[in-house]
């Protein structure tokens, strides 16, 4: 069973419709021992940092998530819930986040461009050897919704970049832990292929 | 992906492959797809979910809906709509019509739509859009302009069309986005239903003057008027309806056209 982690944050319903597609059972929830019962955890989420911790603290997840990622659990993190398996971000910054990965989530600043980064663009610098990307080719597109990115302490966790003047992680991975800064649920079906993938993870 | 000259004046394209979006705008009666010329002669057609698939094989880069329905129980279908919408297609699409406050807002993205599009509602409270966007984050709140010129420049109207504001279209566009706006979708009433292509001059005026993604609308009727608007306005996205319901192009014409002439689109 894969647990979905509702704290409010909204848009859970897509992610799970999708998980689903591939025969995963799945589970809507904001109760730890649902959570510590589970064998995968997906921590999706739209919004602001802070807001986000706040709530993750008020209904008690903080620590169930911490301990049920450090057991090996698959666990992965979606868009604003990507963001939150870091240390801190620009966007809140008396407030810490899980802090499973090292590392700062900054803001689109200065750019020509415009912020938020909204639409389709390409993976690049794929890691073939992450399962969550498995099958997935360079360039391949996938849709964003973002005005802040994470920079991971250590280089090797990004497993894939995205150019958007900087050269952002667009996936994380370290271990059983996965973050995606796009929204695969909402990617047609290369992102799909990406949640088969975390299906199939063992 | 390579070969992408680029054709945009005074935008250095260099270091991203950020593509422009097409979307298909569909209008949403009691829970069904309708197609009309500007709301008269309505006729059923077909399933949302059905049509959306059909945009989403296309490879549409998002859906815009708008529901026109005026009814009571408006509220409760649409949100049974989007979740409807969101179980069986996985792509990014945008609600938007008679919005009336946070509460809205909120229902329609837990029930897994991408955006929710305000017009009416945000000119009479602004605050609904800063509110909105604290909450739930500006990437997700689209601010729906439908400008109108006059000698000056160009009037915002509300209630669909009928209800002059007095605010200037270029004025209200800044402040929006100052509020928190993520988007704006851009609608020249002058040009809607015309196919005479896009109002070049109200969107590039709006381009410059926010830095956020604005989505122009209104007056596509040829393949020229896409290329048009994105080489000559800075407009990140466009949006069309009938061209697309009847059929006159689909998604992939449009975006090959595109290509062709080295507009990035993602195909």
């Amino acid at each position: 069973m894969i647990a979905l982690i509702d704290y409010g944050m909204g848009n859970i319903h897509s992610v799970k419709k999708a998980l689903e597609l591939y025969g995963a059972k799945t589970k809507v929830t904001n109760n730890p021992k649902e959570i510590s019962a589970a064998d995968k955890m997906v921590l999706p989420g739209v919004g602001a940092f802070g807001d986000a911790m706040l709530e993750l603290e008020k209904q008690g997840l903080v620590e169930v998530i911490k301990k049920e990622a450090k057991s090996g659990k698959p666990f992965l993190g979606i868009c604003l819930g990507m963001q939150l398996l870091f240390d801190k971000s620009q966007e809140a910054n008396k407030c810490k986040g899980l802090g499973l990965i090292s590392g700062e989530v900054k803001k689109f600043e200065g750019l020509r461009h415009k912020v938020p980064h909204m639409g389709w663009n390409q993976l690049k610098d794929v890691n073939p050897a992450c399962p969550l990307l498995k099958n997935i080719p360079e360039d391949a597109f996938v849709y964003f919704c973002h005005s802040y990115y994470p920079e991971p302490s250590e280089n090797l966790v990004r497993v894939a970049a995205c150019d958007y003047e900087v050269k952002f992680s667009s996936a994380v991975w370290q271990g059983n832990i996965f973050g995606v800064q796009f929204h695969p649920e909402k990617s047609q079906s290369l992102g799909l292929k990406i949640l088969e993938n975390f299906v199939k993870l063992c | 992906m390579e070969g992408f000259k680029s054709v945009f004046a005074g935008e250095d394209k260099i270091g991203s492959m950020l593509t422009k979006r097409i979307i298909p705008c569909l209008d949403i009666l009691d829970g069904r797809v309708v197609k009309g010329v500007k709301f008269l002669g309505l006729k059923d057609a077909g399933d949302p979910v059905e049509v959306a698939r059909a945009y989403d094989l296309e490879q549409a880069d998002e859906l815009t809906f708008l529901d026109i329905t005026a009814s009571f129980e408006k509220r409760k279908t649409i949100v049974e709509l989007v979740e409807k919408i969101a179980s069986n297609i996985f792509m990014p699409f945008t609600v938007g019509g008679g919005i009336g406050d946070v509460i809205d807002i909120r229902n329609i993205l837990n029930a897994g739509a991408e955006k929710v599009s305000i017009n009416s509602q945000a000119v009479k409270f602004p605050e609904l859009i800063s509110d909105s966007a604290k909450r739930f984050g500006s990437q997700c709140i689209v601010l729906a302009i439908d400008a109108k010129k006059t000698e000056a420049g160009w009037e915002v109207y509300i209630n669909g069309g009928r209800t002059p504001t007095g605010l200037d279209a270029i004025e209200w566009a800044k402040k929006g986005a100052s509020l928190g706006a993520g988007e704006i979708l851009l609608t020249s009433m002058d040009y809607d239903g015309t196919k005479d292509g896009y109002d070049l001059d109200l969107t590039r005026s709006v381009c410059k003057s926010v830095n956020i993604p604005v989505i122009a609308s209104g007056g596509a009727g040829k393949l020229e008027d896409f290329y048009e608007c994105f080489v000559e306005t800075g407009a990140d996205a466009a949006l069309a309806a009938s061209l697309f319901h009847y059929e006159v192009f689909t998604v992939k014409q449009v975006k090959d056209y595109l290509r062709e002439r080295g507009i990035p689109v993602r195909i």
